[in-house]
C-alpha cells in the first residue's frame, strides 16, 4: 500500500470506464427489494396477501358472477351473486345525459366532440395555432348546441365583447384628446366599454335576436335546463368552472399583490369571504336567494347562476395558488424586467406570468381535479348530476337496494377525467423543462 | 477579493471623458424605515466617465446605484439622469430606465426565454421594433461579448461568466447612454472573472459612461478614471485611481484598502 500523503504529480489521464456490472436478473431484484431483510420480507408478505385479497373479492364479484342482463335486483339475485351490472344497462343512458330528450342527444355528443377539438389547440402546443379561433367561438357554438334556441342569441352574446372593444376604441382617443390626463381618459373609456357591454347583453341582444329571427330563421328545438343532467351536466359545470375560474384567479392574484390599496382590499376581501363559505353555501345562495336580490322579472337560468358560483369559488382558491406561485420568483426577476424598461403589464405577460405560472402547474391542476369533482354538490340543490340521478333510479321499485354498482360507475367516470388531468399536468411539467438548473 | 490582472493592452488614449453630465446626483438621501442607508450623496457623472465605487459591505453602494434608475427610490434631494429628473412620474422612470442599462451580480436572465430571446424581448416590446431589426441587433451584441455560438441556448445550460456575458449584451441591445453594474463578478469563479471583465474592458473603450460597483481593484486602477469609497452611507473619499491606491487620505480607507489588498 503506497503512501498517499506523499506529494504526487499525476502522469497521464484517466479515461472515463463504464461502471461495473452489478448481478441483475428478476431474482436478483426480488431479494434486494422485497426480501433483503426480515421486516422487508414480513412487509412484502402481508403487502402480497393484502392484494390478493383484494383481487380476490373483487374480480369474481365484478367479472365472474355479474349480471348484466336482468330486469331488477330481485331478479339479479335469481341468477348470480355477484354486482348487479344490469342496472347499469338499463340506465346508462340516464347517466350520461340525464332526461334529455333522445331524439336530440346527438347535439350533446356534437358538443363534446367539439369541445375536445377546441381544447385541443389550447392544451397542446403542437398543434395549428388557426384552430385557437374555433377554441374561441366554441361557447357560443356549444351553447346553442347543448340548450338550442335561435342562433342569434349566442352570436349576440359573441358580439357583447367586440361592440365594447370598438366602443373604447371610439371613446379612448376622443378623450385624450381633451385636457384630461391620459391614465384618466383611458379609465374613464374602459368604465364606458364595460357599460356598453352590460347594457347589450341585458337588453340589446334580444333586441338584435329578435330582429334577426324574423328575417332569418335558423335555430334548433330548445332543451330546458331542468333536462339536462348526468355527466353531461358535470362536463358542462366543470368546463365552464375550469375556463373561468382560471383567468379570474389570475386577476384577482395580481390584484391582491397591487400596490393600489383600493384593489389589494377588494381582491383581498373577496377571496378571504369567498374561501370561508362551503361551498354548498354559495350554491344554496345561487339557487334560492339570488333571485331577491336581481330586479323582479329577471331570472337567470339555474345552470349559469350554479357555474358562476361555481367558478368564483375556485377563482379564490386559484388566486391562492398562483400568489404562491408568484412570491416563490426571485426578486431578480421583477428587477430585470424593470431594469429593461418593461413596464407593469408585459413584465407580467412575457417575464412573471409564465415563470409563475409553471411553478405553480401542481397547484392549479389539484384546484381543477377538486373543482370537477365539487361539481357532484349540485345534487343538493335539486340538479341532476350523475349524484343526483341516483336517487330516483333508487327510489323506483325494482331497483331498490342497489348502491355500489351505481356509485361505482359514477366514480370510474370521475377517475378517468381526474386521472387523465393529472397525467396531464405531469406531461405539461416535463415539457416545460427548460434546463432549469 | 483578489486583484485579477488585466493583461491587455488598454488603449487609454480611447477612454475619454466629456464636458456633458449624464448623472447629477444632489444631496440625495434614502431610508430604509428608520435606517438612514445613503446619507446626503452628491455626485457628478460626466458622460464617458467609468467610476468605480467601493467600499464594505452595507455601506450602500448597491442601494445608491439602484436609486439611478428607480429600483429604489430615495426621499430627499434631486436624481437628474440624461436631462430627466427622477420622481414618481411613471413616464420618466420608463425614459430614464430604456437609456440605463444595468448588470446585476446574480444576472437575472430569464430562465424560460432562450439568449437571444432574452436580448431581443425588450427591443421588441418596448422599442417596439421589428423582430428581424432586433435579432440582428442581438447577434451583434452577442458576438462582441464572444458568445454568439450560444444563442439558442437556455441559461440554465450557460456557465456562470457566460451567464454574466449574455446579461451584458442584453443590456447593450437597448442601446442604453449609461451601464450600471452591480457587483458583476462577485457570483463568478475567478477563472471566469476575467472573461466578464475583458467584456466591461471593451465596452469603456467605446466611451460608454459607467458606474461599477465591484471589489475588483485591478479593473479599477487600469480603467476607471474615478473611485469612490463609500461606508454607512456616506460618500467618503473619491479620487483618481492612482492617487486613490497610492494615497489614501481618509483612515477609513486606508483600513478598507489594507483588508482588501493584502493577503
Amino acid at each position: 500500500m503506497s503512501d498517499s500523503r506523499k506529494p504526487f504529480v499525476a502522469s497521464g489521464d484517466i479515461p472515463p470506464s463504464p461502471p461495473p456490472s452489478s448481478v441483475v436478473g428478476p431474482v436478483a431484484w426480488v431479494r434486494e427489494n422485497l426480501f433483503s431483510s426480515i421486516p422487508n420480507a414480513i412487509m412484502t408478505l402481508v403487502g402480497a396477501f393484502i392484494i390478493y385479497s383484494l383481487l380476490a373479492s373483487v374480480i369474481p364479484w365484478l367479472f365472474l358472477d355479474s349480471v348484466w342482463n336482468a330486469t331488477s335486483l330481485g331478479n339479479c339475485r335469481e341468477i348470480d351473486d355477484g354486482a348487479c351490472l344490469a342496472v347499469i344497462k338499463e340506465r346508462y343512458l340516464q347517466f350520461i345525459y340525464g332526461f334529455y330528450p333522445d331524439e336530440e342527444r346527438w347535439r350533446s355528443v356534437l358538443a363534446f366532440v367539439l369541445m375536445v377539438v377546441a381544447v385541443w389547440p389550447v392544451l397542446f402546443a403542437g398543434a395549428p395555432r388557426k384552430m385557437l379561433y374555433a377554441s374561441a367561438l366554441y361557447p357560443a357554438v356549444a351553447y346553442w348546441l347543448i340548450w338550442g334556441g335561435t342562433i342569434w342569441g349566442p352570436v349576440g352574446v359573441m358580439l357583447g365583447p367586440i361592440i365594447a372593444i370598438i366602443a373604447y376604441r371610439i371613446l379612448a382617443p376622443v378623450l385624450r384628446g381633451t385636457s384630461m390626463e391620459e391614465g384618466i381618459a383611458n379609465i374613464l373609456a374602459i368604465l364606458f366599454a364595460v357599460a356598453v357591454i352590460v347594457l347589450w347583453w341585458m337588453f340589446g341582444v334580444e333586441i338584435f335576436d329578435g330582429t334577426l329571427n324574423s328575417i332569418v330563421s335558423i335555430g334548433l328545438p330548445v332543451v330546458e335546463s331542468s333536462k339536462i343532467g348526468g355527466f353531461l351536466l358535470s362536463l358542462i359545470i366543470g368546463v365552464s368552472g375550469i375556463a373561468g375560474s382560471f383567468p379570474l384567479g389570475i386577476a384577482l392574484a395580481l390584484g391582491r399583490r397591487s400596490n393600489l390599496l383600493f384593489i389589494k382590499a377588494m381582491s383581498t376581501g373577496f377571496i378571504e369571504f369567498i374561501r370561508g363559505v362551503p361551498l354548498i353555501t354559495l350554491l344554496f345562495v345561487a339557487s334560492t336567494l339570488l333571485n331577491y336580490f336581481l330586479p323582479p322579472g329577471t331570472s337567470f337560468d339555474i345552470i349559469l347562476r350554479v357555474v358562476i358560483m361555481v367558478t368564483i369559488f375556485a377563482a379564490a382558491y386559484m388566486a391562492e395558488v398562483i400568489r404562491g406561485g408568484l412570491a416563490a420568483l426571485p426578486k431578480g426577476q421583477y428587477e430585470a424586467a424593470d431594469a429593461l424598461g418593461l413596464d407593469y403589464w408585459k413584465s407580467m405577460r412575457l417575464i412573471i406570468l409564465p415563470q409563475a405560472l409553471k411553478i405553480s402547474i401542481p397547484g392549479i391542476v389539484n384546484t381543477f381535479i377538486g373543482l370537477f369533482k365539487d361539481t357532484t354538490l349540485v345534487s343538493v340543490i335539486g340538479l341532476l348530476d350523475p349524484v343526483g340521478i341516483l336517487n330516483p333510479i333508487r327510489a323506483d321499485q325494482n331497483w331498490n337496494g342497489i348502491v355500489w354498482e351505481l356509485y361505482g360507475f359514477i366514480a370510474i367516470f370521475f377517475f378517468v377525467f381526474c386521472f387523465g388531468m393529472s397525467r396531464y399536468s405531469q406531461y405539461l411539467e416535463r415539457k416545460l423543462q427548460t434546463g432549469h438548473r | 477579493m483578489s486583484e485579477v490582472a488585466i493583461d491587455r493592452e488598454i488603449d487609454r488614449s480611447k477612454l475619454s471623458v466629456s464636458d456633458e453630465v449624464a448623472i447629477e446626483i444632489t444631496a440625495m438621501n434614502k431610508w430604509y424605515g428608520d435606517f438612514h442607508v445613503l446619507r446626503d450623496i452628491s455626485l457628478t457623472v460626466n458622460r464617458g466617465e467609468r467610476i468605480v465605487v467601493c467600499g464594505p459591505s452595507g455601506s450602500g453602494k448597491s442601494t445608491l446605484i439602484r436609486c439611478i434608475n428607480r429600483l429604489e427610490e430615495h426621499q430627499k434631494g434631486t436624481i437628474v439622469v440624461d436631462g430627466i429628473e427622477l420622481s414618481s412620474d411613471l413616464k420618466n422612470i420608463d425614459k430614464i430606465r430604456s437609456e440605463v442599462g444595468m448588470c446585476f451580480q446574480h444576472f437575472n436572465l430569464f430562465p424560460h426565454l432562450s439568449v437571444l430571446d432574452n436580448c431581443t424581448l425588450a427591443p421588441i416590446w418596448v422599442r417596439k421594433e421589428p423582430r428581424k431589426e432586433a435579432e440582428d441587433r442581438a447577434m451583434h451584441y452577442l458576438e462582441r461579448v464572444k458568445i454568439a455560438d450560444q444563442a439558442l441556448k437556455f441559461p440554465g445550460q450557460l456557465s456562470g461568466g457566460q451567464q454574466q456575458r449574455v446579461a451584458i449584451a442584453r443590456s447593450l441591445c437597448m442601446n442604453p447612454r449609461i451601464m450600471l453594474f452591480d457587483e458583476p463578478t462577485s457570483a463568478l469563479d475567478p477563472e471566469m472573472i476575467k472573461e466578464v471583465l475583458d467584456v466591461m474592458v471593451d465596452l469603456a473603450e467605446t466611451g460608454m459612461t459607467m458606474i461599477c460597483v465591484t471589489h475588483e481593484m485591478g479593473f479599477a486602477r487600469q480603467v476607471a478614471n474615478r473611485v469612490i469609497f463609500m461606508d454607512q452611507g456616506q460618500i467618503i473619499e473619491q479620487n483618481e485611481p492612482e492617487e486613490f491606491f497610492n494615497n489614501p487620505q481618509s483612515d477609513r480607507t486606508k483600513l478598507f484598502l489594507s483588508q482588501i489588498l493584502s493577503h
